[in-house]
């Protein structure tokens, strides 16, 4: 069953130097339970892929078209009242920087009972006891004593848990995790991955997580969008994309990740930078930086899907084969 | 948290005695002591005989010792004027003082606040702009001049408000004060807002940089994610950030209102101990003139300490880590 | 100095200035100050009548609303205030002294405050603590009330009240050229003056001084409306100039006394002054603190 299916969405910021369209036109759709790695640079889009879903795209943007359709419901189209009682409740979002999202101010348990009554009606004791709950599944010791904490009395690792446990608090149908460890520690990463891995798995929440580390995707993800300008150029089961990219981006991509198999040998670099999105160039955003690109990318290529469905926008895709 | 207060404590004290330096030696050895603290009106022999009384012909260094004794058993010395101790005279104006400037700083948060979360929130709106004009022209105004043209529009042209003195007062729960009558109210209404202005200007200024700052955390966005109604994540969420510099802020004010008060309190004939200060300085009565200086300074220091407290009551990275950290 | 080097030096200035001019609003309030000054400045030779010398003033012309013709033919603008003085004239003669005294009270405590804050910096150590100790606890205290305290102590008249205003603000500029003189001195090229044996007073003045200029800029305009503010406060209340020395501040006290029949002219008018030439000058602060400030810069 679709959970989510996303299509041809584009938003775009109006700012003062012109329009910057950091999402233009990005299709994917999402089972239940499944788990999609959303990969790309920091300014591909894919944060604001993230947060136009949950309708919480900052001014000057707005999503300017496309449909983001959750559960039978176009969450472009509903009422900003509709959509608040979605947030938070069928679909749970959280953040990069855990130092950052939980407000200082305020006590945990404040900002988990709050998170509950916002969408169920009940006793704040009872809420209470549900985020007594929810911190001791996303393996914090000592509960009760963490609910009464302030945010900064707790280390990064922790309160990224909490962050995970405020957002499965209400039982989310789609969680959207955007670039989760990229401020934590390596040990404290894997951990991190395999809590939010587990809470998805064993109550059936699809997860898309957002990232620019195709190393924790590979072993996290079902499936694999990759994003470049805006777009997602290659996308298919995490084995396929991994073991055989067929976008050149995606290949420059692996390829410039250190891996233990290819020790000693030289790291690939991408040559060039992401284009200015400003005055992104007619056609494919990577032909300026790529060793395929001619004349032909001058026009936008099309989607063509290989069997498996293994999908990528280019006119010369690398063939699929497994690299050595 | 104890240790911190102890050591605050004692700051407090080092500034009350240097403070009391100041205030001695400008008195006595800047200015002409004999000026300073004897009546004009006195001739040659009772002047002999005060300054003996004073111990003026005695070293400087014991004189202020002398003087610090006096402060300590807060006396001061009688008004000339009045004859009466001048501690007593300044406690006794006191009370119109706080009550001024206390309505002055309500009137600051309940105007303040709002109008910048509106200038904040929306900082594009025609009315936001308008708003932080206003915050401009609230800064530059010379307030006694405002006064003079309060007076003029809502006592004279309108009619509307009483234009001087304090009105009716009342008991009530054991403080007697002029909010407890129509008359009262209506008196304090003018020089209330008078003496705010500034700090609505501030408190607007502080409320919007607060908002446009805070507003952008990622803390926001995650309550927004949470699903949570926009009136709990700018009620609660936005609002408990920026009050913290806000109410830091403001209690510092408050010594500065009560400053500010001698300029209202003469415009509007609000009988405090501004208005107090200001009669003494012109009638040359210098014990109570250096009776105000030592209480406000007091005052000071005491409102400085308060608010450091309050602010670590606040915020509880302050409250928990250690300052000095 | 050479050609090309002449080109060099004037091109920070038209930076400046192009940037000063994106804010319309700050413009107007230059032209707004400097048309003030100008007329301040002229004042003898445009205004009607002196409005102190007792020759050219009719106490039968007292209290005529605005508009009205004087005994001696011309007309009073702005009417007249108590004693029969043009309020256009005394207006001037008015803002001649306020400026005055805001002027110098700003441009002396601007000096006084950067040689502390400069010592303090340049020093370090014990010195900087304890000065900085004496700025920390001043700044806790409102202007107007140390400047009370000295008027109190020192009387009134120009000259005192120029020393009360330079008291209650030196800290200010002591604070702010303090704390930029630190980070510049952290700079390399004051380590490379060091170690150049440079002596100290050059290191301190060609150096150090120089980069702390923006800022005291900066915060010299805000201070000099203030002073203003404060010395017409002073003056108001009684305690400031004399009325041998009419600013705008006295001359809004005099017309103070005639708010309740109805007069309103002679203390608006003059406020109105007052309020021109402060809000014309935190507006023109406001925007070079935009202008200068190296960290809104990209």
């Amino acid at each position: 069953m679709t959970v989510l299916s996303v299509e041809g969405l584009k938003t775009h910021f109006f700012t003062r130097a012109g329009v910057v369209r950091a999402v233009d036109g990005v299709d994917f759709a999402l089972e239940r339970g499944e788990i999609m790695g959303l990969v790309g640079e920091s300014g591909s889009g894919k944060s604001v892929t993230g947060f136009s879903i949950l309708g919480l795209v900052d001014a000057p943007g707005r999503v300017v078209g496309g449909k983001i359709v959750f559960q039978g419901e176009d969450l472009a189209r509903i009422p900003e009242s509709r959509m608040r009682t979605l947030r938070g409740a069928k679909v749970a979002m959280i953040f990069q920087d855990p130092m950052m999202t939980l407000n200082p101010v305020l006590r945990i348990d404040t900002q988990m009972v709050e998170a509950v009554l916002a969408h169920r009606k009940m006793s704040r004791r009872e809420a209470w006891t549900l985020a007594r709950d929810g911190l001791a599944r996303v393996g914090i010791p000592s509960p009760e004593q963490r609910l009464r904490a302030y945010p900064h009395q707790l280390s990064g690792g922790m309160r990224q848990r909490v962050a995970i446990a405020v957002a499965f608090l209400n039982d989310p149908d789609l969680l959207i995790a955007d670039e989760p460890t990229t401020a934590l520690d390596v040990t404290i990463q894997a951990q991190i991955v395999h809590v939010a891995q587990t809470l998805c798995r064993d109550r059936g929440a699809a997860l898309i997580w957002i990232t620019h580390d195709l190393a924790v995707v590979a072993g996290l993800a079902d499936r694999v969008a990759v994003m470049y300008a805006g777009r997602i150029v290659e996308a298919g089961p995490t084995d396929d994309v991994i073991d055989g990219p067929r976008h050149p981006y995606t290949v420059g991509l692996l390829g410039s990740v250190p891996s233990a198999n290819r020790r000693g040998g030289r790291l690939a670099q991408i040559p060039g930078m992401t284009p200015d999105m400003l005055a992104m160039p007619d056609g494919c955003a990577f032909r300026e930086r790529c060793p395929r690109g001619d004349a032909m990318c001058g026009s936008a290529p099309d989607v063509t899907v290989a069997a498996g469905g293994h999908a990528v926008r280019c006119f010369h895709p690398h063939d699929g084969e497994a690299r050595a | 948290m104890t240790a911190f207060v102890i050591r605050r404590l004692m700051q407090a004290v080092l500034v009350v005695f240097l403070m009391s330096l100041i205030v001695f030696f400008g008195v006595n050895v800047i200015g002409d002591p004999v000026d300073m603290l004897i009546s004009p009106d006195a001739d040659q022999s009772e002047i002999e005989r005060t300054i003996r009384a004073l111990g003026l012909d005695r070293p400087i260094g014991e004189q202020y010792l002398y003087f610090l004794k006096g402060v300590a058993s807060g006396d001061f010395g009688n008004s000339f004027i009045f004859g009466e101790p001048a501690l007593k005279l300044i406690l006794q104006h006191m009370p119109a003082t706080v009550e001024l400037a206390l309505v002055s700083l309500i009137m600051a948060v309940i105007l303040g606040i709002p109008l910048g979360f509106i200038a904040g929130l929306h900082p594009e709106r025609r009315l936001s702009r308008g708003i932080m004009a206003a915050s401009i022209l609230g800064f530059s105004l010379p307030t006694f001049w405002v006064g003079l043209m309060l007076i003029m529009l809502f006592a004279v042209t309108l009619g509307w408000l009483p234009s001087t003195g304090r009105g009716d007062t009342a008991v009530f729960l054991g403080v007697e004060s002029s909010l407890w009558t129509r008359d009262g109210l209506g008196h304090i209404f003018l020089p209330a807002l008078n003496l705010a202005l500034t700090n609505i200007s501030l408190v607007i200024r502080l409320t919007r940089a607060g908002v446009r700052e805070t507003m952008h955390q990622d803390y926001i966005k995650f309550a927004r994610a949470k699903g949570l109604p926009e009136s709990r994540v700018v009620g609660v969420h936005l609002m408990k950030n920026i009050l913290i510099p806000i109410v830091t802020v403001l209690g510092l004010e408050f010594g500065g209102l009560l400053a500010f008060s001698v300029v209202t309190e003469t415009i509007f004939a609000w009988p405090g101990m501004g208005k107090l200060l200001i009669d003494s300085l012109l009638q040359l009565d210098r014990p109570v003139v250096v009776a105000y200086l030592m209480i406000i300074v007091l005052f000071f220091v005491i409102i400085n300490l308060v608010v450091d407290i309050l602010y670590s009551a606040l915020d509880p990275r302050v409250r928990l880590g250690d300052r000095d950290a | 100095m050479s050609g090309p080097a002449e080109t060099r030096a004037e091109t920070p200035f038209r930076r400046f200035w192009s940037e000063f001019r994106e804010s319309r609003i700050a413009v107007a309030a230059l032209v707004l100050f400097t048309a003030v000054v100008v007329l301040a400045v002229l004042a003898p030779w445009i205004t009607p009548q002196n409005p102190y010398d007792l020759a050219q003033v009719d106490v039968l012309d007292g209290k005529l609303p605005p508009g009205s013709k004087a005994f001696a033919g011309y007309t009073m603008w702005l009417g007249s205030d108590g004693a029969g003085r043009d309020l256009y004239s005394a207006i001037l003669y008015g803002i001649r002294i306020s400026l005055t005294v805001g002027f110098a009270a700003g441009l002396i405590a601007l000096m006084v405050g950067a040689a502390v804050g400069l010592v303090a910096a340049y020093a370090g150590g014990r010195a900087d603590a304890l000065i900085m100790r004496a700025v920390d606890i001043q700044l806790s205290f409102p202007a107007v009330l140390i400047a009370l305290v000295l008027v109190a102590i020192l009387g009134r008249g120009v000259d005192k009240i120029i020393i009360a205003l330079v008291a209650a603000q030196w800290a200010y500029y002591a604070r702010t050229v303090r704390a930029t003189a630190l980070v510049e001195s952290a700079k390399e090229y004051v380590e490379a003056a060091r170690c150049l044996a440079l002596s100290h007073s050059r290191i301190v003045f060609r150096h150090v001084l120089p980069n702390c200029l923006a800022p005291l800029i900066v915060i010299g305009t805000v201070q000099t409306a203030s002073a203003i503010a404060l010395e017409s406060t002073l003056s108001f209340l009684g305690v400031g100039l004399r009325q041998t020395e009419p600013s705008l501040g006295v001359l809004i006290s005099n017309g103070s006394e005639y708010m309740m029949s109805g007069r309103y002219w002679i203390s608006f008018f003059p406020g109105l002054a007052l309020l021109f030439m402060i809000v014309s000058i935190n507006l023109v602060g406001d925007q070079l603190r935009d202008v200068l400030n190296p960290r809104l810069k990209r």
